[in-house]
């Protein structure tokens, strides 16, 4: 009990380094970005108008704060392009996420059913590929995927189509793209609810004269829950924000919030146009990470 | 009661079919590699062409090891803070703004990297700093240190806190009952947390490219561009050199946790 006490004072100390470091390169990056959403944009190098000048004395810091102006998210707000962009955003990581679960369940489900032994093997399988670069495991779909490509390849060849069939720069690949990428983030969850289940409970259902699809139903499915929220999260919040999947698969007529932020912020170098961007792509994702983090931090206090 | 799996046909084939579609992409990625044809979709017979082609790439090389010193250089600092933080919350107990500092590291883990790179260069920015080695460095340890905090908190939280007690009741002060009970303990888990920032550097593109300098890409930059292009055969060659790094990576990293497990196990030395 004393020993404990004892031991928290050190432990604290230990917080200091890692805190300021956060402090530094996340809290006040922040506080950046936010400062720069509302300040005007200029032609100049860092291209925007600086706001505060703390060198400069009071009366330079009151004027600098009447000449905030939120006239970069009133753009957001009336521009098409980023509205469209918003909600293609949120359209295409619902498809996705819907997709991912439909796809992860059964494999997750597969893992769960599988010998103990096998169990660990399978899951070293499904991690593995998440280690390998992300970069490379969309430009592996991009040689399948191209015009004298593999699939087309084959398609032709078992004379399923008579012409090579376009698949780059469509939201197919795009949905392929995202469901490869993240489809370990969904299965893992999945499989850790799935594995712990008791599998007596699915037997007492079927003895009592369930058939499958119901055990599944009213047994299976609703004890995964947890499971489901957490990949459902997992997928659904980074997939919003993606850049490169859509950037090298989907075709450039409609753009992802994340796509349009680079856009502004690289080609039209419109920086307090891009911060505020991004200052509403956090708020729209604001509640999902709230729920995330409990969850994680749920889990972890589990753990313990 | 002995429990016996019982796999379904349809088990059976959502499994083949799962590793079927995450495995087939990377080996035909792989395979076309070797290609000697320049086209990438004929098959002209096993060479080792587009090795020597990358070779003599000085902008590739120079990328590569750029992320190479990117990469060893961040996962070390993140491991370092990463572990640090880890401790703090799982042992520290209560400390002002406790809560501010688990949120700031669990936000990184799910936040869209733009924002994380869009924030980060508007700092350097504003500093003036020099962009290219070091803030990369700094970016990425930003975002891995809390991966590794993740990893090493969640075994300190399944550690037996009984023996931290002991070595303490046995007359070791805490920092000395750490570092000779708990650390050899959760070593496993600060190698894995390594590795995975050493991955995850490796891998980033778009935190990278806010905050990289001109004349100084990393290779994901470097690829990036170059896929936009369409297909190289080359390309195909170093995803395979990097595809092999990552491979040898884990497999030395589940060596290096089975060896600590099984000592860690029977008893920690002091």
């Amino acid at each position: 009990m004393s020993a404990r006490r004892i031991f928290a004072r050190p432990a604290r100390f230990a917080a200091i380094a890692p805190y300021v470091w956060m402090v530094l390169f996340f809290l006040v990056p922040f506080a950046f970005v936010l400062k720069i959403s509302l300040s005007q944009t200029a032609i100049a190098q860092p291209p925007y108008e600086p706001i505060f000048d703390l060198t400069a004395g009071w009366n330079a810091l009151k004027a600098a704060f009447a000449a905030l102006s939120i006239d970069n998210f009133r753009l957001i707000g009336s521009d098409d392009i980023y509205v469209f962009a918003y909600v293609r955003s949120l359209t295409v990581a619902i498809t996705a996420t819907a997709l991912l679960l439909l796809i992860g369940y059964p494999i997750a489900y597969g893992m769960a059913r599988l010998p103990k032994r096998w169990q660990a093997v399978a899951m070293v399988l499904v991690i593995v590929p998440f280690w390998t670069s992300f970069l490379i495991r969309i430009y592996a779909w991009i040689n399948i995927l191209q015009h004298d490509g593999l699939l087309n390849q084959i398609l032709l060849a078992l004379h399923l189509v008579s012409r090579p069939v376009v698949w780059l720069s469509t939201d197919t690949a795009m949905y392929i793209g995202i469901v490869y990428s993240y489809l370990p983030f969904m299965i893992l969850p999945l499989y850790a609810t799935l594995a712990k289940m008791e599998p007596v409970l699915e037997e007492a259902a079927s003895d009592l004269g369930a058939p499958p699809w119901q055990v599944f139903w009213l047994v299976t499915f609703p004890l995964s829950l947890p499971g489901v929220g957490a990949g459902v999260l997992l997928c659904f919040i980074p997939v919003v924000g993606e850049f490169v999947i859509p950037d090298l698969l989907a075709g450039s007529n409609s753009l992802m919030i994340g796509q349009t932020l680079w856009l502004e912020f690289f080609t039209n170098k419109d920086w307090p146009v891009a911060s505020a961007a991004a200052i509403v792509l956090l708020v729209v994702l604001l509640l999902p990470l709230l729920l995330y983090e409990r969850l994680q931090k749920r889990q972890l206090e589990q753990g313990r | 009661m002995r429990k016996i799996a019982r796999l379904s046909r349809f088990n059976v084939a959502s499994l083949a079919l799962g590793l079927a579609f995450l495995y087939l992409p990377i080996l035909i990625l792989v395979i076309y590699s070797f290609n000697a044809s320049r086209l990438v979709t004929v098959w002209g017979g096993w060479s080792l062409r587009w090795y020597h082609e990358f070779f003599n790439d000085r902008a590739m090389i120079e990328a590569a090891w750029m992320s190479l010193r990117v990469a060893v250089s961040s996962a070390t600092i993140a491991t370092l803070l990463g572990t640090l933080a880890a401790v703090a919350l799982s042992r520290g107990e209560r400390f002002r703004g406790r809560t501010l500092f688990s949120g700031m590291l669990y936000a990184p883990l799910v936040m869209p990297e733009v924002i994380t790179g869009l924030s980060l260069l508007l700092l350097f920015v504003a500093l003036n700093a020099e962009r290219g080695f070091w803030t990369v460095t700094i970016a990425h340890t930003t975002l891995t240190m809390c991966f590794v905090a993740v990893v090493v908190q969640s075994r300190l939280g399944s550690l037996d806190r009984s023996l931290e007690e002991a070595a303490m009741d046995l007359g070791c002060d805490p920092v000395r009952a750490f570092v000779a009970v708990t650390l050899p303990l959760i070593a496993p888990a600060i190698v894995a947390g390594w590795m995975l920032a050493f991955t995850l550097s490796l891998d980033d593109l778009v935190i990278a490219s806010f905050t990289t300098g001109p004349g100084s890409a990393t290779l994901p930059i470097r690829i990036y561009s170059e896929v936009r292009l369409g297909v190289k055969p080359e390309i195909n060659a170093i995803c395979t050199l990097v595809i092999a790094l990552i491979a040898v990576v884990i497999v030395i990293a589940s060596l290096a946790s089975k060896l600590s497990s099984s000592q860690g196990e029977s008893a920690a030395p002091l």
